[in-house]
């Protein structure tokens, strides 16, 4: 800047130097957000100010994220104000945004500022379609938007406004314009907001509802209401196997035998695999986090506070309880997962409830349920299992609660008795051992990489063709393990590859990773 | 039927004389035209002049009652040509579109209108579809306003301004016998503002007093020698006519100081966004008073060279505020000046950026560039400006920059375009990846994730006509994707008509959602609805099988992903000749919720029997893969961290917009991914039967249930 700058008088209009209120709202497509830009503008015009509101509802309105902004100041002696048609970073006075992470994203163009800006922000969730897409776990960061909103932000109104919204029978934008009226930046009372709703015909008493609600939590500072409450799930009665003594008997084995940090996760193992399959799984499933524990002890767990034993808890749980048709059958005919539907779709009195399943078995799925050796011997007669897979390779629409359908899933459900003959519990278990073998003898010499060999389970997951695409990811990640294992960053370059494998789904940056392994290894 | 209805904003276009309209630009415009005494008005729906397509249907009584002939065109070409009802008649005609898109398809008819000159009034309205949130390529329309002779008019942001100059640019167009544009950006289209009424004036000569009593000269004809004989007019006559009207009424405008060191020139529609920069300079108030001299040119073209040298004429500088490239005005004043020897130096590209939207943040930035460059006094003593950087540069905030995801524009909850698209993609996973041509239109979102499928858009109706270049015999076969709206629009002979007589020997998919369903649900030939006004129910079968199709395939229900596939698959690998055609029709879910919803609620208040079905995730089923995702990408499918220590990835899960289209039982099935989908039917005021049947069938099932939850080991025990 340049030093022979000089005041200059520059002739004050008196109120003219003001600038107008400004008020830019984020959202995504079809969230309302143009009621709620009509709403505001009605509200300046009532009081006789001049109004401006732009958007943009081209391709964006598709679910795209997109901005409406509002401009609004009282005319100076019959003239008036000339308002712009975007909002300028760093001058803007009020910030809604109708979801979380379009607040973050209003903060990155600027439009939230320390010296003006109260931002007024659902921090509810609705995961962009990136998050959504990847095989593992792809949830951007709340906590990074938390904290940018702290720097960026004069004032903060944050809460969950959709909650809000619905917990009242309404939509977002209602309970956006009462968290307005109730932060109190435009100097409009509580009742001329209301006006402007009531002059609306459409959901007018909804919208008030959640109007007034979000006005009194924005005024009051009230917590956060909870959840509507979700109709009980069936509680089944205590039954006779509530006594079963091997029950009491785990339950005492997993205090004993395991290190108090990795009970809770061991218990919750634990009970999945009895679940599964029955009491005598479950002692199996203590022998073999029995051996790996020692094997983590010897190796020096104490000081890595037993992580190997933690994650063994965890993923041997998993990897016991493979999904199988018995256990689909079994999920969908037991009594709580009515309940759960029904509370899901407030179902009310005198309304009847069928559900469908969209199931598509094939042959290999069959083949799994059927004894080993039987199994083993269908396998090597080609013809016959193309005649067989023909017949039950198809889609098939199941009504769950129709009477056949249900006794048929119900049997499947019960041949929890067949299940340890299996092939597919053949296969489970061989694939099972060679995989606690292997981070066994990884903890021995190195203790993060066997603690990461075992996390790998995470990467089998699905049925069908997903399943074996999971598989065969694990068995690659493991095989390009085997080549790092005796190098000391062997645990890094583990976890490298799973993080990879959990990017997308053709595997292409596992393979990326692998290539660079084979260019050293 | 379209997306939005204008029942009541239609209302307002009757207002007269002493009213205060007050709503959106676009409404604005529509209630000008019929200020103006229109006879006639046209013209092709897109963002962001939709609406105004919108509204002129939904206002049918009161265009009948003024005797204003309302016709929807086939495309831009047909609405410009339209225009030509007032070549030989007095007739008012006006006509809109998106632009440049629409200029583009329409420029021969209008350089054939131009050419030849009109006798009534023709104003053209495009919607500059420019800057941020515009869904085309980044041009101008200014280049056919030159290339043609169109009078360009840009008028400032503002209902009274865009008002008054469309009642002026009838007259214009009137006295130099040229059709003019209005140029409308986005934001303004969509800009709720307000202005004084008049009232409404019928049309002094209608369309029928013109069919009635025929007139036609030669002349008019763009043949040689009339041809000549227009550019020689354009030159001599129509010009000068339009200069001296422009001048003597006034439509650029003056304001601030009479004198100054500098002055600012710029387009009418940058008007605002520059008073916000001097605001913000400290050189205006929120009202327009600003202490610099502005020549606001509302028309930009042609450009007034006697105003625009006797604004520079005292001035030592002056900046030209032009969005957009290439700078034709800045070139233009700078010829003015240069053949007048007129010393003020000309600013404007190279403070301002060359293109992108002109904010009030650019504007400011450029305008004080420009000031400490040629009068810095005027910055005085520099109020701050706002400024975001040092929010911007925190690492809080630059730690965000890696977290907030895309949000890219994506198909509808229950969009019938969404299961053709998983349909590709399995085909895909069998055949390997193909070309594909895709269009404009909704379907053209398959290009982003998760769908990723398309290769290029060469323009509306022509996915099919770019893949006119790979007709030769290879081991794949190339795919064109259309929608209905492109279809009618030009690619029936663009594209299917051209493969079918090149014997093409690709794939050609039509999306027949039966609305033109991106720019708002606006009825077209083949819609399904019966339009008392309108011709519908036209089929592109037929048509196809018309223009010779031979392999043609209707699908009435996308949603059936395994038919869908095995269709496409079927058209790539069979050995039959020439184009394969596969019509995939299914409603447009926005349009079909907005007609049906009330119907179902209706029907529910009423006691009559209704299903109403929805999809959920069995969340203990599901694994978390989200395979199922990535082959849909339903707003409604979304994922959900489950409270389980044991499980380490979200889970699929369904919210309630769930629409209940089927796509995901249909896609698990096809795809042979998960069992965890289910439909749940929900039957409101079941009948007797329908109790009966249940309360028997959860009978022995809970009595089932009962059985095995009390063999089941109790968990409890474990807890």
């Amino acid at each position: 800047m340049r030093d022979e700058t000089v005041k200059l008088a520059l002739p004050a209009a008196g109120d003219a130097t003001e600038r107008p209120i400004s008020i830019a709202i984020v959202a995504m497509g079809g969230q309302g957000g143009g009621v709620l830009t009509d709403w505001i503008v009605q509200l300046a015009e009532n009081h006789g100010w001049v109004a401006q509101s732009t958007s943009v509802p081209g391709v964006a309105q598709r679910t795209g994220a997109t901005i409406y902004y509002i401009e609004a100041m009282p005319p100076l002696d019959g003239r008036k104000p000339i308002l712009s048609l975007m909002p300028t970073p760093g001058d803007v006075d009020v910030v809604m945004a109708a979801e979380f992470m379009e607040a973050g994203r209003s903060i990155l163009r600027g439009l939230v500022t320390p010296d003006r800006t109260t931002l007024i922000a659902s921090n509810h969730r609705t995961f962009a379609i990136g998050e959504k897409i990847v095989p593992g776990n792809g949830i951007a960061d709340k906590g990074a938007v938390t904290g940018a909103i702290g720097i960026a932000a004069k004032t903060e109104i944050i809460f969950d406004m959709n909650a809000l919204a619905i917990a009242n029978g309404s939509v977002i934008s209602a309970a956006m314009f009462g968290a307005l009226a109730g932060a109190g930046v435009l100097s409009f009372s509580r009742d001329s907001y209301l006006d402007v709703i009531r002059a609306g015909d459409k959901g007018a008493q909804a919208s008030i509802r959640a109007f007034e609600a979000a006005f009194d939590r924005v005024q009051s500072k009230s917590p956060e209401p909870t959840a509507p409450a979700r109709p009980e799930t069936a509680k089944t009665p205590p039954s006779p196997a509530a006594l079963d003594p091997r029950l009491a008997g785990l339950a005492a084995r997993l205090t004993q035998e395991l290190p108090e940090a990795v009970q809770a996760i061991g218990r919750a193992g634990l009970k999945k695999v009895v679940d599964f399959q029955d009491v005598a799984y479950g002692g199996e499933y203590l022998d073999i986090l029995g051996k790996l524990h020692a094997a983590d002890r010897s190796a020096g767990g104490a000081e890595w506070n037993f992580a190997f034993t933690e994650a063994a808890a965890k993923y041997l749980a998993n990897a016991m309880t493979y999904d199988d048709v018995i256990r689909v059958a079994d999920l969908k005919t037991r009594s709580g997962r009515r309940a759960r539907i029904e509370g899901e779709l407030e179902l009310s009195e005198g309304q009847v409830l069928q559900t469908t399943e969209f199931m598509h078995p094939r042959m290999e799925e069959v083949m799994g349920m059927l004894p080993a050796g039987f199994a083993r011997w269908l396998g090597a007669k080609p013809g016959l299992l193309g005649w067989l897979d023909r017949r039950v390779n198809k889609g098939r629409r199941v009504r769950t609660y129709a009477l056949p359908w249900f006794l048929a899933l119900y049997v499947v459900g019960g041949l929890r008795g067949l299940r340890r003959r299996s092939l597919r519990h053949a296969i489970e278990t061989a694939h099972r051992d060679e995989w606690v073998k292997f981070a066994t003898e990884a903890v021995r010499t190195n203790y993060q990489l066997g603690v990461e060999i075992l996390q790998c389970r995470r990467l089998v997951k699905g049925y069908s063709d997903t399943h074996s695409r999971g598989l065969s990811k694990f068995d690659k990640t493991l095989a390009a393990i085997k080549l790092v294992a005796p190098r000391e960053d062997a645990a890094d370059w583990a976890r490298r590859l799973r993080e990879a494998a959990l990017k997308d789904s053709a595997g292409k940056e596992l393979d990326g990773v692998i290539q660079t392994i084979k260019s050293f290894a | 039927m379209a997306e939005r209805s204008f029942a009541r904003e239609v209302e307002d276009l009757r207002l007269g004389d002493g009213d205060t309209f007050r709503g959106e630009g676009i409404l604005a415009i529509t209630k000008a035209l019929l200020q103006s005494g229109v006879a006639y008005v046209g013209g092709y729906q897109g963002s962001p002049i939709s609406h105004l397509m919108d509204v002129l249907a939904d206002a049918k009584d009161v265009l009948d009652d003024l005797g204003v002939v309302f016709q929807s065109s086939a495309n831009e070409a047909a609405a410009a040509a339209m225009l030509s009802a007032s070549v030989m008649y007095p007739l008012r005609g006006a006509v809109a579109w998106k632009s440049t898109v629409g200029t583009n398809v329409a420029s021969d008819a209008l350089a054939n209108l131009a050419s030849g000159g009109v006798t009534g009034g023709t104003m053209i309205i495009v919607g500059e579809d420019y800057g941020e949130g515009s869904s085309i390529m980044q041009e101008r329309t200014h280049a056919f306003a030159m290339k043609s002779q169109i009078w360009l008019l840009d008028p400032r942001p503002d209902h009274e301004c865009i008002v008054n100059l469309i009642e002026k640019g009838f007259e214009l167009s009137e006295v130099s016998n040229t059709p003019v544009m209005l140029e409308v950006r986005v934001r303004a289209c969509h800009m709720h503002g307000s202005f004084a009424c008049k009232d409404n004036v019928k049309p002094a000569h209608t369309i029928k007093d013109a069919l009635n009593n025929p007139k036609r000269d030669v002349g008019r004809i763009v043949l040689p020698p009339a041809a000549y004989e227009h550019e020689q007019e354009k030159i001599r006559t129509r010009m000068p006519a339009a200069i001296n009207f422009v001048r003597d009424n006034r439509l650029n405008e003056w304001m601030g100081p009479k004198q100054g060191k500098v002055g600012i020139i710029m387009q009418g529609g940058m008007y605002n966004n520059v008073i916000r920069a001097l605001q913000y300079l400290g050189l205006s108030d929120a009202y327009g008073n600003t202490q610099i001299p502005l020549y606001v040119m509302n028309v930009t073209y042609p450009v007034i060279d006697t105003e625009v040298a006797e604004f520079c004429l005292d001035k030592d500088a002056v900046l030209i505020v032009e969005e957009g490239q290439p700078e034709y005005l800045e070139q233009a004043i700078n010829t003015v000046l240069r053949r007048r020897d007129i010393q003020a130096r000309v600013h404007g590209k190279d403070v301002l950026p060359m293109g992108g939207d002109y904010t009030a943040q650019v504007l400011l930035g450029g305008v004080r560039e420009f000031l400490e460059k040629t009068d810095p006094r005027l910055l005085g003593n520099r109020p701050p400006a706002p400024d975001a950087t040092a929010v911007l540069s925190h690492p809080e905030v630059e730690k965000l920059k890696q977290v907030v995801p895309a949000r890219p524009p994506g198909l509808c909850t229950g969009c019938p375009e969404r299961p053709i698209f998983a349909a590709m993609k399995l085909v895909e996973s069998e055949l390997g990846e193909h070309h594909v041509s895709a269009d404009i239109g909704c379907h053209l979102f398959s290009i982003l994730p998760p769908f990723n499928i398309g290769a290029t858009t060469m323009g509306f109706g022509l996915g099919p006509a770019s893949t006119s270049a790979f007709n030769v015999k290879a081991d794949k076969r190339s795919i064109a994707v259309m929608g209905d709206g492109g279809f009618w629009h030009n690619g029936l002979t663009s594209g299917i008509g051209n493969a079918v007589f090149n014997k093409h020997d690709g794939v050609f998919v039509i999306v027949d959602n039966y609305y033109t369903s991106a720019t708002g649900g606006q009825d077209i030939l083949s819609s399904r609805a019966v339009s008392k006004r309108r011709n519908t129910n036209n089929s592109i079968v037929q048509a196809v099988k018309g223009i010779g199709g031979k392999w043609v395939r209707q699908i009435d229900r996308t949603y059936d992903v395994g038919r869908m596939r095995d269709t496409l698959k079927e058209a790539l690998t069979t050995k039959e000749q020439g184009p394969k055609v596969i019509v995939a029709s299914s409603e447009c879910m926005l349009n079909k919720q907005r007609r049906v919803k009330p119907q179902i609620s209706k029907a529910i208040k009423d006691g009559v029997r209704t299903v109403k079905e929805r999809f959920g995730v069995d969340e203990d089923v599901c694994t978390g893969d989200h395979a199922c995702i990535r082959l849909s990408g339903c707003p409604s499918l979304s994922v959900k961290q489950l409270d389980d220590p044991l499980r380490d990835d979200p889970v699929a899960a369904i919210d309630n917009s769930c629409v209940g289209c089927g796509n995901c039982g249909e896609v698990a099935e096809a795809a042979v991914l998960c069992p965890s989908f289910y439909r749940a039917d929900v039957i409101h005021n079941p009948t007797g039967w329908d109790r009966f049947k249940s309360k028997v069938a959860m009978a022995v099932i809970g009595w089932l249930q009962r059985r095995r939850d009390r063999r089941r080991p109790a968990l409890e025990a474990l807890a």
